[in-house]
């Protein structure tokens, strides 16, 4: 009884005996879930226009923070070290498409994931060999401290990574809605074959495509690594974003936004309300649960489009 | 070749569903498995025990126990780390609970408590498909090392919180513990390798393993031909969840001697998952040569730069041996997707006509 107490009753009692501490959990969970929705937007990109199931994404971020943060350390200024990080991440889109994904053209999904992992090693030992393995303080000149708000305790960095995210869900948006490229993007991952027919060719759409994943991922990098820090750990971040990604769906932007905040949400209240209960750190599977759950009732994720399955 | 199977007639349904039905193949497979056994203990030294040998025949265990799952039933599953943890952290608990109980008693019972496990976590499979799975299956992964690391019970009360495996012996000879010579843990992992491969190679073979490839290839359509997708479903992650466990609890218990959960973590699933990959999916021998590829090649690749006399640093080899490892991965998919099993029978056939290919 006092289990079924303890697990069903006291959590909300707790919830509404302090309804601005719900709203500081509330609001750290909305960030927390936006900055894995940033990692969770660069897979969207890839599955939707190629059908890959991107598994080097986390290590794309990685490997573009520490690029970034190399440049920087070597006196270049921020800008430039930003453009010169973007012209790198194209470098690696042409490089993915011309030495992976061109010679594995038609094969199996789960050969071409099992690519992405080995592109995922590959990344992390290039990376590391190439900028050193220690870790690296990035200052984007955005500080790591609290406001009162409102009596409501707000992270600045957060607060300003939910706002990257939201302005880059509407660039991508716009991209993707208005621009000639965005909407070659969108007919091949519809249908290659009529998009091919109708003169847009495949190729350069995948390099713009992985290109576009990677510049995602700068931005990815630079809210993760002004966070925590770069290190390798970041890596990891991507085994954060998939629970998002099957809750919203590998298909979908706005799947990813939304995944993203029910994931951040739900972890942060698990956590703070009934983490204590089964002993903490629940982090590391709780987002899967979630997932798992919601997925039962829709299997292809919330915003994924309908399987449709016949003989 | 060196062998022709002309003159060979079956003159019985058994000869011609068995599993080697050429003469030659028997033999070559007896004397090979008579030369597994009695070579390397005579021959090898402790290195090529310890480091190759012992964690080779583990690994293909548990490469084996995904290949049924990812390879036949065509359920992808990134979880095998945790139903390894599930059958070291059950034969921990048992040996330690009835010390009279025979050790590969306690190896088999491991594994049907992984099987249990197994069948809770693959009853999402029916609803979840495909990437959505494998994604789904990783909360197995996470909950299970998570449940090991936050319950004193599993590790009965040790402050470190590793398992050790205690010494037991079979017939009066010591078998796990520190005490177990690496010939003696070499035999016990090939023999249960062997006996489980058969089994494996028959299950494959069968009602069930048919089954499974029907689900596999097209899911809907076995279902309107009579084949019940839960079962078969269920089935597949219980006695791939079996293999994952007893190459778990070997895992411990001949290989690590001691481990917590770090040696159970994600990392080992995708390893796995490569074995079966590289080696072959749908194959039982392409588990074998997967996992030879994968246990050999870090092997490999951090004794060339001491034999060829460069001397680097430590964590720029380890870097270089991360990039190499995963270069080589891409370069296999793309040299041939269907992994080292179909090559291997690609060879084969071109010996079969070789000196006079028509």
């Amino acid at each position: 009884m006092s289990l079924l107490y303890s697990i069903l009753v006291a959590p909300f009692l707790d919830m509404a005996g302090s309804p601005l501490f719900l709203v500081e959990v509330v609001l750290g969970g909305i960030a927390a879930g936006l900055m894995y929705s940033l990692v969770a937007l660069g897979f969207v990109l890839i599955f939707k226009a190629s059908g890959v199931f991107n598994f080097a994404q986390g290590v794309m971020v990685l490997f573009a923070a520490l690029t970034l943060v190399g440049l920087m350390e070597r006196g270049v200024p921020v800008v430039v070290s930003l453009v010169l990080t973007g012209a790198v991440m194209v470098v690696l889109a042409f490089a993915i498409e011309r030495l992976v994904l061109r010679p594995l053209i038609n094969q199996a999904h789960i050969i071409l994931f099992m690519a992405t992992i080995g592109l995922n090693f590959f990344l992390e030992g290039f990376g590391e060999m190439v900028w050193g393995a220690n870790v690296k303080k990035l200052d984007i000149g955005i500080p790591d401290r609290s406001l009162m708000v409102a009596g409501v305790q707000v992270n600045q960095l957060e607060m300003s990574a939910a706002a990257t995210a939201g302005a880059l869900v509407a660039i991508l948006a716009v991209f993707f809605q208005r621009t000639r490229v965005g909407r070659a993007l969108r007919a091949v991952a519809d249908d290659h074959e009529a998009a091919l027919s109708l003169g847009i060719s495949l190729r350069p759409n995948r390099v713009i495509d992985w290109s576009v994943a990677g510049l995602v991922a700068i931005v990815a990098g630079v809210m993760w690594g002004a966070k925590s820090g770069v290190q390798f750990s970041l890596s990891l971040i991507a085994l954060k974003a998939l629970p998002v990604l099957i809750l919203g769906g590998f298909e979908s932007v706005a799947g990813a936004i939304v995944g993203g905040l029910i994931i951040g949400v739900g972890e942060k209240l698990g956590e703070v309300y009934w983490g204590p209960l089964v002993g903490g750190a629940i982090e590391n599977w709780f987002a899967y649960m979630l997932a798992l759950v919601f997925l039962l009732f829709r299997p292809q994720g919330l915003f994924g489009e309908k399987i449709i399955e016949r003989v | 070749m060196i062998y022709r199977e002309a003159g060979q007639f079956k003159t019985s349904y058994a000869a011609d569903e068995a599993i080697f039905p050429i003469v030659q193949d028997r033999w070559f497979v007896s004397l090979a498995l008579a030369a597994a056994a009695l070579v390397p203990p005579l021959v090898a030294n402790e290195y090529w025990l310890q480091a190759i040998l012992i964690p080779f025949l583990i690994y293909a265990l548990a490469a084996i126990g995904l290949n049924l799952l990812t390879g036949y039933a065509g359920q992808l599953s990134l979880g095998t780390g945790g139903f390894m943890a599930v059958g070291a952290y059950a034969a921990f608990k048992i040996t330690t609970a009835w010390p009279a109980l025979n050790i590969l008693a306690v190896f088999m019972l491991s594994g049907v408590i992984a099987a249990g496990v197994g069948l809770v976590f693959g009853v999402p499979s029916l609803r979840i498909k495909g990437f959505y799975l494998a994604v789904a299956t990783l909360a197995s992964q996470f909950f299970l090392i998570w449940l090991f690391n936050k319950v004193p019970w599993f590790v009965n009360y040790a402050a470190s919180g590793t398992i050790t495996a205690p010494p037991r012996t079979v017939l009066g000879v010591m078998v796990t513990g520190p005490e177990a010579t690496a010939p003696v843990r070499y035999l016990v992992a090939l023999g249960v390798v062997a006996v489980l491969a058969l089994v494996a190679k028959n299950l494959v073979r069968g009602r069930l393993g048919r089954a499974w490839m029907a689900i596999r290839d097209r899911d809907i359509a076995a279902e309107i031909i009579g084949i019940r997708p839960l079962p078969t479903k269920l089935l597949a992650f219980g006695i791939s969840s079996f293999y994952c466990g007893v190459a778990g609890a070997e895992l411990v218990f001949l290989y690590l001697g001691s481990a917590e959960t770090l040696a159970f973590d994600i990392n080992i699933s995708f390893l796995v998952l490569f074995m079966v990959i590289i080696g072959g999916l749908g194959s039982i021998l392409g588990s074998f040569l997967g996992a030879a590829f994968i246990v050999l090649v870090p092997i490999f690749l951090t004794n060339v730069p001491h034999l060829v006399g460069l001397q680097l640093p430590v964590a720029l080899l380890k870097q270089i041996e991360l990039m190499i490892f995963g270069a080589l991965i891409i370069f296999f998919l793309i040299v041939e997707p269907h992994g080292l099993a179909r090559l291997w029978q690609l060879t084969k056939e071109k010996l079969r006509l070789w000196p006079f290919p028509y």
